[in-house]
Formats: C-alpha cells, structure tokens, sequence
C-alpha cells in the first residue's frame, strides 16, 4: 500500500499543469515569461532546461513535455516529421553569439574574436556542437575567422548553453562564446562583459517551438498564443530574442 | 530568498520506495545465494553486484533502451499498467531499485551466511516450515545486516545521479531530485539555491553514514562476544 502510493503519487496527486522543454538560452527570460502568465492563469507551469539536441532526444523517448522551445528550427520540424506534435513548428526568435569574458579576467572581449589567440586565455567555452545548436553557430564562426583549428586545444565543452556560461561566470574558461540571450541577464551583465559576434559569420539561427501531442494541447495552445502577445515579447525582446523578419508571414 | 524543498523531498521518496523495494527483493534473493548449491550462482551474483562497477550511464544508456516506450519493458508497462516507465517517478524507482540492489543484498546475503546452519536445522527438526523458519530464527538473528541494507540502499538512492540524469529529465516533482537540482542549479548560477541542496544532502548522508557504524557496533557487540 505504502510503496503503492510512494510510486503513484507523483503522478496522479499533482493538479494541473503544464510541462514546457525550453532550450538553456531561454534560462532567464522565460522564468520571467511564465511568472508573467501565472498572473493570469490557473495552470502551474514547470519548466526543463536542457540543449536543444538532448530535450529532442528525450521527446523522442516519450518525455511528457507539452511544449517545446527549441533553439533553432530544426529539432522542431524533426518531430512533426515524426508525427510527434499537434501543430506545425512556429518561429519565435532568432538567435545571437557573443564573445563574453569576466570583467576581472583581464581579458578585453571589445578586441574582437581575434583575443582568443592571446596567450592569457587558457580555455574557451563553446556549447556542445554535436547537440546544442549555439554550439553549431559557434563553430560555424570560429570557422569562418579561421580560428577554429588553431584554437582547438583551448577548447572545453558545456554540456548546454547555459552550462558553457556557467564555465566563463566561474572564471574556468577566460572567454566563452555564448547566446546573447544568456549575456543580458542581470547576473552575466553584472560580472563580464559581451561582443556580438556578427551574423553574418554563420547561419542564421531562426528558433521554433511546437506544440506537442498529448492530453493538455489546449491549455498549451493558450500558452502559446500568450508567447505571441505584447507583453511577452517585450521580455523576448529585453533578452536579445527578436523575432525573424518574416514573422507578419507566418502569423497570417 | 525561500528554498525550494520539492527536489529533497522527492530524493526521500524515491528512496523511501526504492528501499522498501529492495527489501522485500532482496531477502528471498539474498537467502537463496546464501543457501543455494547451484552451480551457476558465481553468475548471479556478479550480475547482482554490476551495478557496483558499471558507470551509471551504461546503466542508464540500457534502462532508456528497455524502458522507453518502444522498448520491450516500457511498451508493457504502458499497455497493461498505463505506466510511463521513463521520464516519471515510476521509472526512477525501477532504475534505483537495480541500481541499489548490490547494497540491500550484499549486507543480507553476508546476514544470512554469518547465521549457524544447525540453528535452521534445528527449526526444520522441530517441524517448523521454512517460512517460518525465514521470520522467527533466520532475521530476527541478523537485524544488523538487514539495518545497514537498508541504510545503505537509501544512502546510495540518495547519492544517484548518471543514471537519473539519463532516463529522469528533470521535471519538477516527478524527476528532478536533489542531486538533479544541484546540478540544474549551478547552470542557472543559482549558486544559492545549489548550495542549499548539496548542504542538505551532505548532512544527510554523513548523518546516515554516521549511523551504519553505530549501529554496527552496538548491535554486533553483544553478537561477537
């Protein structure tokens, strides 16, 4: 009886809620995002970080998330080839790089890309490019400045976005090369500093989400929509997550 | 700043279950490797003890495989039973169960075999039935091996990670236990909120500890003397 309702409970005593899988760059401002829309709501929203390529794999194992934001389009549209989601993905963003470094590491990020060559930077973090997709863009650009071979014994690895600024934050690696998004948050702003890495050194990084099947898809549509609204884009928008240009085509 | 005490709890409860599990497993296994003549039992027993050795992820890696729901063990699970076997609380137990079961039967096996033979012959003389036997001779005589089972297998519950981190995905309440949200935590330079899990688990854990080795010599004193 005991072990019985140990095993259950988890399941079946909690009330409603809405279980949302979100790409590590999103950390800071969907915690606000959703603070914002339990304003307004009832539903209790969880939120899972994790690289986009690892939260794909989990949905793919049957993870019950019912939203997915992804930090680029492509995980998305994998899982409604698959017959995963009750929708088509929608675009929510487009994703920046930056070159971020402490304030106290005495290194000067402003130089541009060229300071990962300096001799005092030990370590440079990128994000996992095998399966988080900021990971992918930082690769694509160090390529393009010619840097990515000469720099490759430098190189260490996070696991997710967020964890490759949690290596340059804690001073483990001296720069770090991180999603914009994650360089405005108060507690990045507070301790480094950040140069955008220009856009055009690598692909465009258009972010989708996508409603997944499963029992709660109204209340998730709901949440969706509310991501369209003024008031959360605002927050979008503080974050460096702009919406593509083509937006007007797609809300049609 | 208010802490949020969901992940520890969860970590109790999944090794409250997982414990309790493992008890009722382990004592008619650990009583059979104990008695058993057959000839293949070097075998079982190294597959009991793997979890010791093999890397959680291995374990994990396999679990995801067998549990996921096109996997043979999770496909059953969610026909018969509607029971998602990864990603849920459900799942996690089934993982810490194998993951923990070398620490509830190493201790009972070693209880069963410290205990004179002619001790159950004697029962069996006086006509008394094997399981009766098994609940007034056999464990009322090795409480100390069944206590530190139990501690052990809740410690080691406590102290899982790899294997949570690959078949668990963190959802709040349901997957995400303390060693989890540490890890979450500090990726969220929540260094704070980290910190309070990990003070939480190292006093448990050293209390815990602290306790197989009191109660090791108190209650096998009296026993070795």
């Amino acid at each position: 009886m005991m072990i019985a309702f140990l095993l259950f409970c988890g399941t079946v005593c909690a009330g409603e809620k809405l279980t949302i899988a979100a790409a590590s760059d999103l950390q800071f401002v969907m915690k606000e995002v959703v603070s914002l829309y339990r304003q307004r709501s009832e539903t209790d929203i969880q939120v899972v970080y994790g690289s986009s390529g690892n939260l794909f794999s989990q949905i793919k194992a049957g993870a019950p998330y019912d939203l997915f934001f992804s930090a680029d389009s492509a995980y998305p549209k994998l899982l409604k080839k698959e017959g995963m989601t009750a929708d088509s993905p929608k675009p929510y963003a487009t994703g920046r790089i930056v070159l971020w470094s402490r304030k106290d590491s005495g290194i000067s990020v402003k130089k541009g890309m060229k300071v990962l060559l300096d001799p005092k930077v030990k370590k440079i973090a990128i994000a996992n490019p095998r399966h988080a997709p900021y990971g992918k863009r930082a690769r694509e650009s160090l390529k393009y400045y010619g840097l990515w071979e000469k720099i490759q014994g430098k190189i260490v690895l996070g696991e997710n976005i967020s964890q490759t600024a949690q290596f340059v934050h804690t001073g483990n690696a001296q720069v770090g090369i991180i999603a914009l998004s994650l360089a405005l948050a108060p507690e990045m702003k507070k301790e480094g500093a950040y140069l955008l890495i220009p856009a055009r050194s690598h692909k465009p990084q258009e972010q989708s989400f996508v409603i997944l099947k499963g029992v709660k898809t109204e209340e998730a549509y709901r949440f969706a929509e509310f991501t369209k609204s003024k008031e959360a884009r605002r927050l979008f928008k503080i974050y460096g997550l702009s919406l593509p240009a083509k937006e007007k085509d797609l809300s049609r | 700043m208010s802490y949020d005490f969901g992940p520890i709890l969860l970590t109790f409860r999944l090794a409250s279950a997982t414990t309790a599990i493992l008890l009722i497993l382990g004592i008619p296994l650990a009583s059979w490797l104990a008695f058993t003549r057959f000839k293949l039992k070097a075998v079982i027993e190294t597959v009991v003890s793997m979890p010791l050795v093999l890397p959680p992820t291995v374990i994990g890696f396999y679990l995801l495989l067998v549990l996921g729901h096109n996997g043979p063990v999770g496909r059953l699970a969610e026909q018969l039973l509607d029971l998602k076997l990864v990603f849920s609380f459900a799942g996690l137990v089934v993982a810490s169960v194998l993951y923990s079961l070398p620490f509830m039967v190493h201790p009972l096996q070693a209880g069963f075999q410290g205990i004179p033979y002619s001790l159950v012959e004697a029962s069996y003389v006086l006509g008394k039935s094997r399981i009766h036997t098994l609940f007034r001779v056999l464990l009322p005589n090795m409480i100390p091996a069944i206590l530190t089972g139990i501690v052990l297998s809740f410690a080691h519950t406590i102290g899982e990670f790899g294997v949570v981190l690959m078949i668990g995905g963190s959802i709040p309440g349901e997957t995400r236990v303390a060693s989890i949200a540490i890890y979450d935590e500090v990726q969220a330079l929540n260094y704070g909120e980290a910190n309070f899990h990990a003070l939480v688990l190292f006093a448990v854990t050293f209390a815990i500890l602290l306790m197989v080795y009191f109660v090791n010599k108190k209650l096998l004193k009296p026993l070795k003397e």
